[in-house]
């Protein structure tokens, strides 16, 4: 046990490090820009591993759940004139009681059938984001009031940089807290067998409602916090796409590996920014490095990587 | 007194008629066997009671109370266990943790504290590992106290299993083929395993093919074939009832 | 009645494509268990590779099987190169490899031919026929019979061949199958073709009524998806049921009620069902054996 906890202080003070450090390294704010992507998407895709790699619960309707979070902040707190915070929250509130209302009939669902029920869940929501014109602006998008907190507004790139640092490292801490207590070792014995998990007396319902519920809730917070540091949302951040890219994230990184969803979401943020260089190749090389690496290396790449060096280590 | 009463079961798979007008009673601490030929619905009676598979028809009643429409987690809350004919270990972790999900309704499973990693959290987890690790000596894992529920060989598997089950603290303990596929020396050591787990004061119902291992630890014995009762004893009733001989006993004994 | 007869024929041209991505959904699922989210992008293929030898001038009736050819090498190849090197990954691993490849593919289609879209010319005319007022494209009939055809022809591969039938049997028991000696691998590849045919029939089918570009793959795809979930994954004439059905649906919604949710109907049918039904219309409700 010890060792376990030294190990997880360990890496959050390394990650803690990076997070300090890395701006030194930045030439000019387009790394900023490039940085936060990163921390939110990896906040998105922690709680999605929660989901998909602990509890083994696919989802590819996550965007959803993110587009949602950054919709109603923004309308909240732009139309409305709900302070910034509370809209934040409040959004986070009504994706978590989404989330909650259909967890149950959704996460019966299994295998194939739960990846079509939440692709559906997370279309719709697309969907009625691009159609709500009066609402939402269309697919032309809606500009974003800045965020303020009692007359402090964080304003540009550093500045969104640093929370997005603290918030990640957060999450980061929060989620291993999780999966090293009772609560995520039902989460991954429903994961390794649902009926010996029920019958050792684990609510398997509840418990995959939780992380459902819990992996949205992030989600819709990174959503909002993307649209108060933008400025500008379409509807383009719920759509089917990024479901799938918040899942390659995961999946890319390692299945049931929090560092590894860290390492996912920085790849592919940063990936189709370099591509670019590749003009109109850039979607052909995409696909291809994600063919790759998944059958290069199934695990994901943490999981493989520290295999490797754990073989090389003994 | 009884402290498992089935009555009048049934259950069918399409037209399959796997349990027919089942019942049957098991006192408190005792070991209890059911056999039968392969598909006689051992099995299928083990997910009924435990809540895996819903009867069409019948009850059950556990430590005097109906537990026919419960889920399967509920039962376990009850102080049903149980193992697998066809292993269900959690193979995304180690050993130990194998076992300390099956403690998941004695620990503090709430969400924020858990969240936090509060001081009672990690305190409650420190006394599960350690009992934890006190109940895979229990069944001969000792060995294994570090190791990886996939790098386990199938024997040790089957141990985890019964430790998980133990983990529960169940009043009862339902035990499918647990020397199946095991070598002699192994399934002997299972034989003393149960023996140790009865006297613990935990009653056992028992589904095994290995008849030396039944005859030798059961107090009774039930057999079914076709989803009915067949016969029920002692040993010694079931080992001279023509019936059983005929059925099961004579084909089981051309076989060898 | 007319506006319904016109729905209606909408209806079941649209969801005759559905139809046909649903059963490459089918196909490759009884196969290998891989949902192969590629499936659009074979329709997309399909349709583009037609257009693109029209333009060359080629003859219709040298278009068709060129295209269709050339949309099976692409499956197959897309089965040796990227699923077979995987088999045995976990489902997810799996999904993500055929999402890239479906990224791929598009993407290869933009460089190759643009982003623009792109109309072909009907097969046989553009006069609408009149039907109890509705008007009725000829094109849509050449959707229809093509999809007949192409039911029909499964249905005698899956019961008359001897492959056909090792392909039905393996999908059966994957087992028992390897036991008789039947290869697991060139029915995997075998499958892929098919799936590689319907679509390509799909994309050619319906270039003329609807305009193609290396995106429209996505949608229909999504739809097939949604087709092939109704009908019980792994059901091929469910999944067909399952097409037809959620394009008349859209139509119908579209038609009557709003065409801007028009796209939403197949999802929300589908949570519907899944919600009430978990293994689908036409899917087999099982107890799961432990
Ligand atoms: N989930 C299920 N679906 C359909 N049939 C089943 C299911 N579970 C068991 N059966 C059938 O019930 C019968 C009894 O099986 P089982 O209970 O496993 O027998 P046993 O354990 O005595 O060998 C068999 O014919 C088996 O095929
Ligand atoms: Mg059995």
């Amino acid at each position: 046990m010890s060792f376990w906890n030294s190990s997880r202080s360990g890496g959050l003070v390394a990650l803690a490090l990076v997070i300090a450090l890395l701006p030194l390294t930045f030439p000019n704010t387009y790394f900023f820009n490039v940085a936060i992507l990163i921390g939110l998407n990896a906040i998105v895709c922690i709680g999605l591993n929660l989901l998909i790699g602990y509890a083994g619960q696919i989802s590819l309707g996550h965007a959803g759940f993110f587009g949602l979070g950054a919709y109603v902040a923004a309308i909240l707190s732009s139309n409305h004139g709900v302070p910034p915070l509370a809209a934040l929250l409040l959004a986070a509130l009504l994706v978590g009681v989404l989330a909650f209302a259909v967890a149950r009939p959704i996460m019966r669902l299994k295998g194939h059938y739960l990846a079509m029920g939440t692709l559906g869940l997370g279309i719709i929501i697309a969907i009625v984001l691009n159609q709500e014109v009066g609402l939402t602006g269309g697919p032309d998008g809606m500009p974003v009031d800045s965020f303020s907190l009692l007359g402090w507004q964080p304003y540009g790139d550093r500045i969104w940089y640093w929370i997005v640092g603290v918030l990640l490292l957060a999450t980061v801490w929060l989620a291993l807290n999780l999966i090293d207590s009772p609560v995520g070792r039902a989460l991954r014995a429903l994961h390794g067998s649902e009926v010996a998990a029920a019958a050792a007396g684990i609510n398997v319902v509840r418990f995959k409602v939780l992380v459902f519920v819990t992996s949205a809730i992030l989600a819709s917070l990174a959503g909002s916090i993307f649209a108060f540091y933008t400025g500008f949302i379409t509807p383009g951040e719920a759509n089917f796409f990024h479901s799938l890219e918040l899942v390659a994230m995961v999946v890319l990184g390692g299945l049931a590996s929090i560092y590894g969803a860290l390492i996912g979401a920085a790849i592919l943020t940063i990936l189709p920014q370099l591509l670019t260089v590749f003009h109109d190749y850039e979607m052909m090389m995409l696909g291809l490095i994600m063919m790759l690496v998944m059958i290069f290396m199934r695990k994901g790449l943490v999981p493989t990587l520290a295999n490797l060096l754990w073989r090389r280590g003994s | 007194m009884t402290l498992l009463q089935v009555d009048d079961m049934s259950k069918a798979f399409g037209a399959n008629q796997v349990i027919e007008g089942l019942s049957f009673g098991v006192s408190p601490g005792a070991i209890h066997s059911i056999i039968g030929p392969n598909g006689a619905g051992k099995t299928t009676l083990f997910n009924l009671i435990t809540g895996i598979y819903r009867a069409d028809r019948g009850r059950v009643l556990f430590d005097g109370r109906d537990v026919t429409a419960l889920q399967p987690h509920e039962l376990a809350k009850c102080g049903i266990s149980r193992t697998f004919q066809n292993l269900q270990v959690f193979l995304n972790m180690s050993a130990l943790e194998n076992v300390m999900a099956g403690m998941h309704l004695h620990s503090d499973h709430r969400f924020w504290p858990s969240l936090f990693h509060l001081p009672m959290i990690t305190r409650r987890d420190r006394e599960l590992a350690e009992e934890a690790r006190r109940l895979m000596a229990f069944v001969n894992l000792e060995d294994y106290l570090d190791a990886h529920a996939s790098a386990m060989p199938y024997g040790a598997l089957k141990r985890l299993e019964i430790a998980r089950a133990l983990a529960t603290k169940s009043k009862l303990m339902l035990l499918d083929e647990p020397a199946a596929g095991l070598n002699p020396s192994e399934t002997r050591a299972i034989d003393g395993l149960i023996q140790k787990i009865a006297e613990s004061g935990v009653t056992v119902i028992l589904v095994e093919h290995d008849m030396r291992l039944v005859m030798g630890v059961s107090d009774h014995i039930l057999v079914l074939e076709g989803g009915r009762k067949l016969a029920e004893g002692t040993a010694g009733e079931i080992r001279h009832n023509p019936d059983v001989v005929a059925a099961y006993l004579g084909e089981s004994a051309r076989k060898q | 009645m007319a506006d319904f007869l016109q729905f209606l024929f909408s209806g079941i041209t649209v969801g005759a494509t559905y139809a046909l991505v649903g059963l490459g959904f089918a196909i490759i699922y009884n196969a290998s268990h891989v949902i192969n989210f590629a499936q659009g992008e074979f329709v997309m293929l399909g349709g583009m590779s037609a257009v693109f030898l029209m333009h060359l001038g080629l003859p219709l009736p040298a278009v068709i099987p060129l295209a269709v050819v050339a949309t099976m090498a692409v499956g197959v190849a897309l089965e040796k190169l990227a699923i077979e090197p995987a088999r045995n990954a976990s489902v997810v691993t799996l999904i993500i490899i055929t999402i890239g490849a479906s990224i791929f593919l598009r993407g290869s289609a933009e460089v190759i031919w643009g982003r623009s879209f792109h109309s072909m010319a009907p097969f046989t005319g553009s006069e609408p026929i009149d039907i109890g007022g509705a008007a009725l494209l000829p094109q849509s009939l050449w959707v229809l019979g093509g999809t007949i055809v192409a039911v029909v022809a499964l249905k005698w591969f899956f019961g008359r061949t001897r492959t056909g039938k090792a392909m039905q049997a393996s999908a059966f028991n994957p087992y028992a199958a390897r036991l008789v000696g039947i290869d697991q691998r060139f029915i995997l590849m075998l499958s892929f073709a098919l799936s590689g045919l319907f679509g390509a029939v799909a994309g050619i089918l319906i270039a003329p009524i609807s305009l193609t570009y290396s995106g429209v793959g996505v949608m229909l795809g999504l739809k097939g998806f949604c087709a092939a979930i109704l009908g019980g994954m792994g059901n091929p004439f469910g999944a067909i049921m399952g097409g037809l059905l959620l394009g008349i649906s859209e139509a119908m919604t579209a038609g009557y009620i709003s065409s801007a949710y028009k796209d939403a109907v197949a999802f929300l049918i589908i949570l519907l069902v899944l919600f009430f039904l978990p293994s689908g219309l036409f899917g087999k409700r099982r107890t799961e054996r432990v």
